[in-house]
């Protein structure tokens, strides 16, 4: 993939931008985004062991369900196949590659 | 074999919260149930016991939900040292059940390899097997069995289904199985990540996903988390809840009250000596009726509480009051406390309980008594309706309302400021990471709801009770003793101890404009807020406060009080902690008068600072 960007760097269409990959944080992102949870890293070990003991952990499915009314937060995702709320802040510790929207299933 | 087969065993259920595991222990040991706290700590500890068909007696412990053994909160740590069989006061259990909802065997698989780690035996009990079935998900259990090390059991908690079996296994477990060797420790996040590996093949090659998965939850969740629509459906749960408690509780408290002074008066004809009978009247009668007075609030709260969290929906309310409860650093599940709290402040304390954090449970329970209870209104509507003229403005604002409605909102503000400041101010660090699971929704089952608010009404009869009586008869005592000199003139209750310490203290509230009688109110006040109004009858010798009597003490009142004396003793009751049976509540559920001494002090001096603002204010005003 990355080679394809290397060869034709000047002309990413719109087909090619699909392939880009979409990396971000759970966090930054609004209703309806949905990806694989990548890392799991927080600078206090304590949340990222609770995190990962909820089960968000490399590999998971994410999707944001839900925002909060004042400041769209929290943030009601479900995870895998269960459904968890958690305030944007914890939600930081969350990297995820995004399905684009214009990639094929 | 027989003797150790007869010896009793002991069981422990573990699980991830929202699993049935209540259910289960329910289902397990019907009503012999036995709700208690652990050795020094405020977490609930619920033991059960059962009989097996052989005629061995088994012990069942109920632990607290966790999603691993890694302890983060009171309750997760009961959890850690009791399965690790540490835990102080605790007979180490002979066998673990491990609770599972069939249908979210994920993080439960993690759990499960953790508890193998523990070597103590243990069962898998798949629960809620018939919706997993319902939903077509296929667990090969032989596998799932041999991969986890222990045996597997399907139940259906609710229909008491594969309980026996249940039993049966972990009976056979207690006799046979010898105890392995202990390599738990506490897992790296690095270890957290192999488990959750290790989970994610035993469950790729044992449980094929659901056929028809659960799209009912999405679906009510796509409304009920909705921001707006959300709110607004909570907004209306709420006016449910606020109303039952207010309306449908008070005919059944009167009757309750009725009831025990029709008995005092039976009691009060019979018994011929004077101070008997006081003490029987008056003291222990009243007294146990003012304890049982609280019963049917509590019910009522503790009644939706169980439908919230049974359904599913209290995690929802959580979220969506997140951020609003927040800015006064308050956990979203606070609502209910606080709710409740206007109604009667014991109720809300003892439903502080539904916060699991312990610093944010114990700023709810420090700032539930300034919401405005039902006890606080004889007070304000006698000071109101005696110095407030009632006139109205822009004609439908009337000044009695507006001023009622300022104390309540006086109320409800500074209990949220006074929230600001512990958790901004005293407790900065312990702000504690939002993150539940929203767990499925699910009808309640009626036998549940019904066995749990059972155990509240022990829970508080035995506990909370216990500390309110005597606290009342106290209260009584310093009424009533020493009698009134013969020949005396004055009402008896100023000869008394109530009177001496109202006359001690008179100077102290002379500042606030507080009057001698007002002072010596405060005293038998102390049993309950209302019973000031009472006093303050007896003081001015107007008979039945709630008959005639009334009409002359607000006559009285308007007289001879001036309204910067009125406006300060409205001020002083919205602060002040005029309610020793708050602080009894107070002192159960944070096992200890550490909690109860903070809230007196604090509530004090902000009633003694805002009577004083007032009067000072309303005098300068020319209103003194």
């Amino acid at each position: 993939m990355s080679e394809a960007l290397v060869l034709e760097p000047a002309v990413a269409t719109a087909d090619t931008v699909a392939d880009i990959i979409d990396l971000g944080l759970l966090s930054a992102r609004r209703i309806g985004a949905r990806g694989t949870i990548v890392r799991v890293h927080a600078p206090d070990d304590e949340l990222e062991r609770r995190l990962l003991e909820l089960g968000f952990v490399e590999g998971a499915r994410v999707e944001i369900l839900q925002e909060g009314l004042f400041g769209r937060d929290p943030i009601a995702v479900k995870l895998d196949d269960m459904r968890v709320a958690l305030r944007r802040r914890e939600a930081a510790a969350i990297q995820v590659r995004f399905d684009h929207a214009g990639a094929s299933a | 074999m027989t003797d150790t087969a007869l010896a009793p065993a002991r069981l422990a259920l573990v699980g991830n919260p929202n699993t049935g595991k209540t259910a289960l222990f329910n289902a397990l040991t019907g009503s012999r149930q036995k709700v208690a706290n652990y050795a020094g700590v405020t977490v609930e500890r619920k033991e059960g016991v059962l009989t097996t068909p052989s005629g061995r007696v088994i012990h069942v412990l109920d632990l607290p939900g966790t999603y691993s053994l890694r302890a983060r909160s009171p309750d997760e740590a009961v959890t850690r040292d009791a399965v690790l069989g540490r835990l102080a006061g605790e007979t180490p259990p002979d066998v673990i059940v491990c609770v599972a909802d069939a249908t979210n065997l994920r993080l439960v698989l993690r759990l499960a390899l953790e508890l193998k780690q523990v070597g103590r035996p243990f069962v898998l009990a798949l629960n809620m097997y018939d919706i997993a079935q319902r939903q077509g998900l296929r667990i090969d259990l032989e596998g799932l069995s041999r991969e986890i090390g222990a045996p597997i059991v399907t139940t259906v908690a609710t229909r008491k289904r594969g309980i026996e079996e249940l039993v049966a296994q972990a009976e056979a477990l207690a006799g046979s199985m010898p105890m392995g060797e202990n390599v738990w420790h506490e897992p790296s996040a690095e270890e957290i990540r192999q488990a959750h590996s290790e989970a994610q093949r035993i469950l790729r090659a044992y449980v094929r996903p659901p056929e028809r998965p659960d799209t009912l939850t999405s679906r009510i969740d796509n409304v009920l988390l909705q921001p707006v629509a959300g709110l607004l459906i909570l907004s209306a749960i709420m006016f449910v809840i606020f109303q039952a408690v207010f309306s449908w509780a008070t005919p059944v408290a009167d009757g309750i009250d009725t009831g025990f002074v029709l008995l005092g008066e039976l009691v009060g004809r019979v018994v011929t000596n004077e101070l008997l009978r006081s003490l029987l009247v008056d003291g222990l009668i009243a007294g146990v009726g003012s304890v049982l007075v609280f019963l049917p609030q509590i019910i009522i709260v503790f009644f939706f509480i169980l439908l919230l969290e049974d359904s599913g929906y209290m995690a929802r309310a959580a979220f969506l009051l997140d951020r609003l409860m927040g800015v006064a650093g308050l956990h979203g599940r606070a609502f209910i406390p606080l709710l409740s709290s206007h109604a009667c402040a014991i109720p809300g304390i003892m439903s502080a309980r539904v916060i699991d954090q312990k610093h944010d449970r114990l700023t709810t329970i420090l700032i539930a008594p300034l919401m405005t209870c039902s006890a606080r209104l004889p007070v304000y509507t006698l000071i109101i309706s005696a110095l407030i003229p009632s006139r109205v403005y822009w004609g439908f604002i009337n000044l009695q309302g507006l001023v009622m409605f300022g104390l309540y909102a006086a109320g409800l503000i500074s209990g949220l400021v006074v929230a600001f400041v512990i958790r901004r101010v005293f407790w900065r660090t312990a702000s504690e990471p939002f993150m539940m699971e929203l767990p499925t929704y699910k009808a309640p089952e009626a036998r549940n709801v019904l066995l749990n608010l059972w155990q509240r009404v022990v829970i508080f009869m035995n506990r909370a009770g216990r500390i309110i009586l005597p606290l009342m008869i106290l209260v009584w005592a310093l009424s009533t003793f020493p009698y009134p000199p013969e020949g005396a003139t004055g009402p008896a209750i100023d000869y008394s101890f109530a009177g001496l310490i109202g006359h001690f203290i008179q100077p102290l509230l002379a500042p606030i404009g507080f009057n001698w009688q007002m002072s010596i109110a405060l005293i038998p006040g102390m049993a309950a807020r209302e019973v000031a109004v009472a006093t303050l009858g007896t003081i001015y010798s107007v008979g039945d406060v709630e008959g005639a009597g009334g009409a002359v003490l607000q006559h009285i009142v308007g007289s001879q009080w001036s309204l910067a004396t009125g406006l300060s003793f409205l001020a002083w009751y919205v602060f002040a902690p005029q309610c020793v049976a708050t602080l009894g509540v107070v002192k159960r559920e944070t096992n200890g008068w550490t909690w109860p001494s903070v809230m007196f002090v604090y509530m004090v001096t902000l009633a003694y600072l805002a009577a004083l603002g007032t009067y000072r204010g309303a005098v300068a005003l020319g209103w003194g």
